[in-house]
């Protein structure tokens, strides 16, 4: 593979200051406050109007900053308008240039800055090899799928060698197999080329897959920051414990705390945790263990490391890899619970059940 | 997007807004002075131009011809063009580009051409004057817009509402009552009102097929213009640019509550 | 059950606007030109009578003049209109709701009223000599109206809105993130405009221009009321034959050859417009 495309200096580090936009009365993003660090692959992840795509449009100089400051490599970026910023970008919809071939939308930027014709040749044609549609040059946008559109306009975003990527749901229109390859493929890129990504998107698995870092958003103000295993297995809250995927949040008052380790009561039943943060005698809270974590038996254990609960199973999904159940433990407190498809034979819905989880893998959230 | 742009093409497209409305505006102004001629500004206003138009008695006949006529014209090329509208938006047809080009060639026709052509066959049956037979031929010329205005209005109606109705055990006939027709009738109203406005303001038909008898407005502002230029023409044309003024305020009304009343389906 | 076959296709109802057609629009015309031409006789004749006619120095002259105008008004629409459309395309919707109102106003109100109010505007005693008189810049009115000048200016005014929304239908199709994009990768707003916009906007200049000429080569009221004695357009010719020389056969050879410049340039515009948006319906 082709190694000519290289990002054109170290650099790419960008810092977020405070950055608060407003529509109207509403602050869409608010205070938000990011350190992205050269070279990285940095995820904006968040539900629909989280305010991620905000963000991304004021690093791209497309929304004005009401508040606080964009700094690229210490810069502050607000004059510059974002013909001047130098960054690639990748549109959700692609925008790939319907009127030019491949070739031509790849040469944009290059011509754009008058190149000259022997340097625009050649480095387009290698952004298109690495993103292998060498043989696609004369095409245009509609003889193209989707995720040949993508690679173009992955390909038309890196040939100017930026020393920054935004992109924008560039995945969000592609099916579920294809976007996983396109997420192995874009990552793959970014790896070889070095450059910084900043990467919008709403999908917690394709965050998850190609980040170095994830920034977690929620009513325009950051959640959590931290590196994909970090912010799915520390979750700081209950909006990011929720949003990473499956979680049991068993609600309760604490009752008594030791050091790093506190008691929750839950009904009748008390359980024990590891503190996300410190908290007061009497609060409430929430108990946070993932479904995976749960192990299902049918007898009832002692170890003093784990939690315990009895129940009854209400449902038992069959989805290939694993089965999820829930488990009723109390009058109206269910757990969710995913087995891998290994091993004896599942329960039966009505079957009296055990469950246990490690007190290392339960974590005290304040709602 | 932050506004980078230059201050020339706000500048510009002001300076063009104020251009197309002016003369029109102008019009309205010296139509409420009170001096012996038309002057812009008027030295003093008064309602004299109105009062001479309302009060002249063939000015007064030819706009009863035109608000017939007009209604005429109005009342067929809604019925048959909702009909056409509808078939051309849900049926399976071949050439229905080719059908509707058809439809819409009366704009493209000169008018004078088709006026000598409807003239040329009036004259012979001696329908020159006849209400009835000039709304008629108005009709053809309202047919486009009203195909235009409900091709897009019916467009916006989801087939699927039309396929669950018929689905339910409803009969086409009740859809097409029940269903199409409440949902499309801002659609409708607003060709009707447009048909009504291109009927009323038509000029070059109206010459020809109006003879003495059916003088219309446009054609009594037209003969005005070719003999003396009176004054109460201005009254006349604030006339008609006050009903073009209501019609889409009307229009504007309509798509208003329907945006209101339906969940909007259409932007 | 009859009655439910016949309501089961929706495409009978298209039958009424077709036979209404026929009756009020094909069957006039084509009995008209068959009518009149037959009496010159043979086909030879016809012919011969159609070269003569073409030929005639009214004719060729009335042609030319027609052309040239049309051609005018297309230009001067477009060059006029252009900003305008791109502005109404960008804008937000306070000031969208504005300019289309400033548009649309005039283009529903009637011909004869907006030629009219030209003409209050541009004679010899209107409102614009008054002013520049009255505030010195000239010392004798200047002839505005009556001149191939009035036409152009009524004519433009008249069609600019057509153009305006033709071009616009044609600019709301274009996904702004095109020109996002274009600015994103780098590219200043004129290169982005020149590369970008520019070409996708290009379609929406072609039907506006064809529609506008298509229009422009049959106006008959603007140019006979603002028009000089020698501003004589196609359109007022056929209308002077009938009308004043009862000439039936010089009407219809003249109509006929109008028409058919018509039906050629529709034929373009129907190859390139999807005719469902035509005048940005």
């Amino acid at each position: 593979m082709n190694q000519g495309v290289r990002p054109s200096s170290a650099g790419g580090a960008i810092d977020l200051r405070g950055v608060t936009k407003l529509y109207g009365g509403l602050r869409v993003v608010d205070d938000i406050s990011l350190s992205i660090r050269p070279g990285e692959f940095f995820s904006l992840l968040g539900p629909s109007g989280s305010g991620k795509t905000t963000t991304l449009m004021m690093v791209a100089g497309f929304a004005d900053v009401d508040r606080g400051a964009v700094d690229v490599d210490g810069v502050d970026v607000a004059d510059l308008p974002p013909q001047k910023r130098g960054f690639g970008m990748v549109f959700q919809n692609y925008a790939i240039f319907p009127h030019l071939n491949v070739f031509e939308n790849v040469a944009f930027p290059l011509r754009a800055r008058h190149r000259p014709e022997p340097e625009i040749r050649e480095k387009v044609n290698r952004a298109l090899d690495l993103v292998q549609l060498g043989s696609f040059a004369s095409r245009f946008a509609r003889q193209l799928s989707g995720g040949q559109q993508q690679r173009v306009a992955i390909a038309r975003a890196i040939v100017f060698e930026p020393r920054l990527v935004l992109m924008d749901e560039p995945l969000g229109a592609l099916d579920k197999n294809l976007r996983y390859d396109m997420q192995v493929e874009i990552k793959e890129i970014q790896r070889r080329l070095g450059m910084t990504v900043v990467y919008v998107t709403h999908d917690q698995e394709e965050a998850m897959n190609m980040s170095d870092r994830i920034a977690i958003l929620n009513r325009g103000r950051v959640e959590q920051v931290g590196a994909p295993a970090e912010v799915y297995e520390r979750p700081q809250n209950a909006f990011v414990a929720r949003f990473l995927g499956e979680a049991n949040l068993l609600a309760g008052t604490v009752s008594a705390q030791a050091a790093d380790c506190a008691v929750l009561r839950v009904g009748e039943h008390s359980f024990r945790a590891r503190l996300a943060a410190p908290i007061e005698t009497g609060q409430p809270a929430s108990l946070f263990v993932r479904p995976e974590r749960v192990l299902l038996e049918a007898e009832a254990g002692t170890d003093e490391a784990w939690n315990h609960v009895g129940g009854e199973v209400r449902r038992a999904s069959f989805l290939g890899n694993i089965v999820r159940y829930l488990v009723q433990v109390g009058p109206s407190l269910a757990m969710r619970i995913d087995a891998q498809n290994a091993g004896p034979a599942p329960f039966a819905v009505g079957a009296r059940v055990f469950l246990k989880w490690a007190v290392a893998d339960s974590l005290l959230l304040v709602e | 997007m932050p506004e980078r742009s230059s201050r020339v093409l706000p500048i510009y497209v002001a300076a063009a807004c104020f251009v197309l409305l002016a003369p029109i505006v102008i019009v309205c102004v010296i139509s409420f002075g009170g001096d012996g001629y038309l002057k812009f500004p008027p030295d003093s206003f008064s309602l004299k131009w109105f009062a001479a138009f309302f009060g002249d008695s063939r000015w007064r006949q030819s706009l009863i011809s035109s608000a017939l006529i007009a209604l005429i014209a109005c009342v067929i090329s809604t019925v048959i063009g909702f009909l056409a509208a509808y078939a051309l938006v849900r049926a399976e047809m071949r050439a229905k580009k080719f059908i509707l080009s058809l439809m819409l060639m009366p704009i493209i026709v000169p008018t004078v051409i088709t006026a000598i052509a409807m003239y040329f066959l009036t004259a012979k049956f001696g329908l020159v004057g006849n209400m009835l037979w000039i709304g008629f031929c108005h009709a053809i010329i309202a047919l486009p817009i009203v195909l235009l205005i409900l091709l897009s209005a019916l467009q916006g109606v989801d087939p699927n509402l039309e396929r669950a109705a018929l689905g339910l055990g409803a009969s086409r006939l009740r859809v097409f009552f029940k269903v199409v027709i409440p949902i499309a009738w801002p659609g409708v109203v607003s060709a009707a009102l447009f048909a009504y406005l291109a009927s009323f303001d038509e000029l070059i038909i109206s010459l020809f097929l109006a003879g003495a008898r059916a003088q219309t407005l446009p054609v009594r502002i037209w003969n005005s213009l070719h003999l003396d230029i009176e004054p109460t023409i201005a009254a006349a044309a604030t006339f008609l640019i006050a009903l073009t003024g209501a019609i889409l305020i009307a229009d504007g009304a309509v798509r208003w509550l329907r945006g209101r009343s339906v969940g909007s389906t259409q932007p | 059950m009859r009655r439910e076959a016949f309501w089961r296709d929706p495409a009978i109802l298209v039958y009424p606007a077709i036979a209404f057609l026929v009756i009020g629009f094909v069957i006039p015309l084509t009995w008209f030109f068959v009518a009149t031409l037959s009496e010159i006789g043979g086909p030879s004749a016809i012919l011969g009578q159609v070269v003569s006619i073409a030929s005639s120095r009214a004719v060729v002259s009335a042609l030319i003049t027609t052309n040239w105008i049309a051609l005018l008004v297309t230009a001067l629409t477009l060059l006029a209109g252009y900003p305008i459309a791109y502005y109404l395309s960008t804008g937000n919707r306070l000031r969208f709701t504005l300019v289309l109102f400033c548009i649309v106003v005039p283009y529903f109100t009637s011909v004869i009223v907006r030629t009219y109010s030209w003409m209050v505007l541009l004679g010899r005693n209107g409102v614009i000599n008054q002013a520049l008189l009255s505030l010195g810049v000239i010392d004798a009115p200047l002839p505005l109206l009556y001149n191939k000048l009035g036409v152009v200016i009524g004519m433009t005014y008249v069609l600019l809105p057509y153009m305006i929304l033709t071009l616009y239908a044609a600019m709301k199709a274009i996904d702004p993130s095109y020109m996002r994009a274009g600015l994103a990768l780098g590219a200043s707003r004129t290169y982005a405009f020149r590369r970008i916009y520019l070409p996708l906007s290009a379609h929406g200049a072609i039907s506006g221009s064809l529609i506008v000429f298509i229009l422009a080569i049959g106006f008959f009221i603007t140019p006979a009321l603002m028009g000089g004695p020698s501003d004589v357009m196609i359109a007022m010719l056929i209308e002077r034959s009938v009308e004043i020389m009862l000439d039936w056969q010089g009407a219809a050879i003249m109509s006929l050859l109008l028409l058919a410049l018509t039906l050629v340039l529709f034929a373009i515009y129907y190859r390139v417009t999807d005719v469902r948006r035509m005048m940005g319906a």
